[in-house]
């Protein structure tokens, strides 16, 4: 086998001297030979030993293999000194070190218990999808949404209060759109969710499952004009609630010039490892 | 004579299907994320039967008791429904309140008494829960509450 792979390698680098040569005096020969399969057919088949077992411990969280920075660590772009930013992070990582805030996307499914001296128990649990993920730094919030006896409610949590208990996250996914907003104007089956729902295992490695679900809206009048290419909705079924001459009209309010003007640039992929790194230092402390 | 009922039949159900096109109102006839002030619709949560038949005019709030005229939760305000006026009590609205408060996606009202009893026996939609920190004399209505969110 190694011989065979030696003289492979003899040929292959005299074809490639050859091609230069032929380079030199005359172009347009090719020279590229098809390369035989480094395996015969006829080879006994390689021994390979059994695969390990693997031994998960169910007691512990799962801790996620995908690399991923929570999107208020990323400050934004400001004149604000940075070393405000500095010092919150720090807090923000105190906090991640009592209280496991796992990933989660807008459209993933949350259950969220909060401590409520007004509410029975003084414990408060909310089931909901997360429809927006707001702020930056310790004011971070996000917002779930459920329908509760047909009637939606819709409350916005702050990560980082001390009244949150715990964080979970029942089903891990993400929509066409970062902000699910236009929940609020959609049919109502495709906010509701149910309250005893039990946490969906996830692969803690690979990308993140995307739900390219497009929801059915209520008739208009919306809350906001969703149709506007300000928003850029992808998951909303245009085609049901308007005509395809309202959809031409609507580009009217297009700004394609927009994605052209370098001053609203924010490149935030240098800064994300740098503060990437920083977090991950920092929790293993 | 058939070709013509045929005609006038895709007829009427194509002018049915462009009015239905035709017959949306594109623009909001509320603000959307206020609190409760004059001339506020509402919906009435209660099982009362004077909030739950049908009548062609909503109610609407036409006095809200509080200093600045504008209505949050556990604020009593008056109400024009089914052209008597009516106390009732706000128990949720569109608007956003404070941090880790429910926001509904409807102004709900409870029908009270004078003397602030309600007059219904049950409440059909979950109650945020910061009504029973507010001062006021509350628990008759969050007796008949189902559910707290």
């Amino acid at each position: 086998m190694a011989a065979c792979a030696k003289g492979l390698d003899k040929l292959i680098f005299s074809l490639r001297s050859l091609r230069n040569l032929q380079l030199r005096n005359e172009r347009g020969l090719s020279t590229s030979v098809c390369r035989p399969s480094p395996r015969e057919d006829n080879d006994p088949p390689k021994f390979t030993p059994p695969p390990k077992p693997v031994v998960i411990d169910k007691t512990q969280t799962v801790a996620s293999m995908r690399k991923f920075l929570s999107p208020e660590f990323i400050p934004p772009r400001q004149r604000t000194d940075p070393f405000k930013f500095s010092m919150e992070r720090k807090d923000m990582v105190r906090r991640r070190k009592v209280l496991n805030i796992p990933e989660f996307y807008a459209g993933s499914i949350l259950a969220v218990t909060m401590a409520d001296p007004n509410a029975s128990g003084k414990m408060n649990r909310f089931v909901g999808i997360c429809i927006q993920r707001g702020g930056k730094g310790l004011g971070a919030t996000f917002v779930l949404r459920n329908i509760i006896d047909n009637q939606g409610v819709e409350i916005c949590y702050e990560m980082y209060s001390p009244r949150i208990q715990s964080v979970e996250v029942l089903k891990l996914e993400k929509r066409l759109d970062d902000n699910l907003m236009y929940l609020r104007d959609a049919l109502p089956e495709y906010s509701t969710v149910d309250p005893d729902m039990k946490p969906e295992s996830c692969s803690t490695s690979g990308e993140v499952p995307v739900n390219k679900i497009k929801v059915r809206m209520l008739p208009k009048p919306w809350s906001k004009h969703w149709e506007r290419p300000r928003f850029g909705i992808q998951g909303i079924r245009f085609d049901l609630c308007m005509t395809p001459r309202q959809m031409e009209f609507v580009q009217k309010w297009a700004q394609p010039w927009q994605e052209y003007d370098m001053l609203k640039e924010y490149d935030t992929s240098r800064l994300e490892e740098q503060i990437f790194s920083e977090v991950q230092r920092e929790m293993s402390k | 004579m058939e070709r013509g009922s045929k005609l006038s039949r895709s007829l009427t159900g194509l002018l049915v299907g462009t009015s239905s096109i035709i017959q949306q109102r594109t623009f909001g006839v509320s603000p959307v994320a206020a609190a409760i002030q004059k001339m506020t619709r509402v919906r009435v949560v209660d099982n009362s039967s004077l909030g739950n038949t049908p009548y062609h005019r909503a109610p609407r709030v036409i006095h809200v008791y509080t200093k600045n005229g504008v209505g949050k939760v556990g604020d009593r305000v008056l109400l024009a429904i089914k052209g008597q006026k009516k106390k009732a009590l706000i128990v949720g609205h569109k608007m956003p309140g404070e941090r880790m408060s429910p926001r509904f996606d409807s102004n709900n009202v409870v029908l009270i008494e004078e003397n602030g009893n309600p007059t219904g026996t049950r409440i059909k939609v979950p109650i945020p829960t910061h009504l029973r920190k507010l001062e006021g004399d509350f628990s008759k209505v969050l007796a008949i509450a189902s559910s707290f969110v």
